[in-house]
């Protein structure tokens, strides 16, 4: 009775973090550096990878020691926490990706300030089991690189005519260098776009009767 | 060119102090070019008077936090090797405690301050300007002093760009704007056409 309740949990977890409740789309949280990597896909993926792995594992990490750490320093052990994890990511970029490091290396430091791993840890992970609080990690994780990527795939198109540094098909017939998308302005523009959508898809959502919400509601 | 002004350049060791100043403040706005401490930027940017108060608690910080973790990794971790392991977690710990430090000290000195800066001093321990202005410190290979003049011009850079921005919000309360795109959505906007006038600054400073 307990195993499948769990299962499902983890599973509407996982969804809840990736779609209804998106960090960016919703709170509009740790856009830092959703902005800052995003001309380049190659980049955003890794800077992706390491923010699901530190979002995870630290998840993991608090859900296992929730029932040990003191209420008064259980913030500084969390950072403490999301630190060492963002180093094993930065030493890992660092070895495996040299000349990408050198670009991004000052944003991998920054995941530990990325609001969306201390957020999730705080609101799920310190009072919920090790398993749930995996799933809610990584939907959290991959909701924001999802976003992530769409940001960086729409400013490489059309900064650089690429899509993962390969350039796209028959580019000189139609594509011109749109500068601005790889320069600071671009990422804010993108990004505002994405949260006018976000927001009026769901406005119009809840506008709409609220029946499918409480069918959704009750688990099968 | 364009792209490359991303890129943090490596070192520079000569550069003159007044021209980090500006490159701190201006060409590479540590909000508008670097897109750093943008969640508190979007939640405080309503009003003037609470845009200056953040500002200039945030500015404090990073030119004191940047100083002494340009101290403290200079003289201590980098000597010992420990440069590359441990600067995030030292950088994290000496901002954490000179917040709270800086609160008790406030709390103790000044309770008209401490009740109008109280409510902003939390909120910068998760500002990753300060621990942004940190890493690039290091990452321009920045001496003591150096750094100390870069933390104080990122952090009036930043104080810059938030009240402008709070100014252009007491103002958008007239407007009539889609429901959709009020909030973040229209702040973002505002802060592209920012930035497109921060491009503006770049060369003014010779790298």
């Amino acid at each position: 009775m307990a195993a499948p309740a769990a299962k499902a949990n983890a599973r509407l977890q996982l969804f809840n973090q990736l779609w209804t409740d998106n960090a960016v789309f919703r709170q509009v949280l740790g856009i830092c550096s959703a902005l800052a990597v995003t001309n380049r896909m190659v980049n955003t993926l890794l800077m992706c990878g390491g923010l699901v792995w530190s979002t995870v594992m630290t998840n993991i990490t608090v859900s296992a020691l929730r029932r040990y750490m003191p209420q008064r320093v259980r913030m500084m052990i969390t950072v403490l926490v999301i630190a060492c994890y963002v180093i094993v990511v930065d030493i890992a970029i660092r070895a495996f990706f040299p000349d990408i490091h050198r670009v991004i290396g000052p944003y991998v430091g920054l995941i530990i300030t990325n609001c969306i791993i201390m957020g999730r840890a705080e609101a799920f992970a310190i009072k919920n089991p090790v398993v749930p609080s995996l799933f809610d990690g990584l939907g959290a994780g991959l909701g924001y690189s999802a976003v992530l990527m769409a940001i960086a795939l729409v400013r490489e198109g059309l900064g650089f005519g690429t899509v993962f540094g390969v350039a796209l098909p028959a580019r000189e017939a139609w594509w011109s260098s749109w500068t601005i998308m790889v320069m600071p302005p671009g990422a804010f523009f993108v990004l505002a776009l994405v949260v006018w959508w976000a927001r009026g898809y769901a406005m119009a959502r809840e506008a709409a009767p609220a029946d499918a919400k409480k069918a959704k509601g009750a688990p099968a | 060119m364009m792209v490359l002004a991303q890129v943090p350049l490596g070192g520079a060791p000569t550069i003159g102090l007044v021209a980090i100043l500006f490159s701190a403040a201006l060409t590479d706005n540590i909000l508008l070019t670097r897109f750093l401490g943008m969640c508190s930027f979007l939640a405080v940017s309503r009003q003037i008077k609470a845009a200056l108060g953040l500002g200039l608690a945030v500015t404090f910080v990073t030119t004191c936090t940047t100083f002494l973790n340009a101290v403290l990794y200079r003289h201590v971790l980098a000597p010992l090797g420990l440069g590359l392991s441990l600067k995030l977690i030292l950088f994290i710990i000496v901002i954490a405690a000179f917040v709270q430090l800086l609160e008790m000290v406030v709390e103790r000195v000044s309770l008209g301050l401490y009740y109008a800066l109280g409510i902003f001093l939390p909120l910068i321990t998760v500002n990753c300007a300060i621990l942004g202005a940190a890493l690039f410190m290091v990452n321009l290979q920045y001496n003591v002093v150096q750094a100390l003049i870069y933390g104080f011009g990122a952090g009036a850079g930043w104080m810059l760009a938030i009240v402008l921005m709070a100014g252009i919000r007491e103002r958008l309360k007239k407007s009539q704007i889609p429901p959709a795109l009020e909030g973040p959505g229209i702040a973002l906007i505002i802060t592209g056409i920012m930035a497109l006038a921060f491009v503006g600054f770049s060369g003014m400073v010779q790298q």
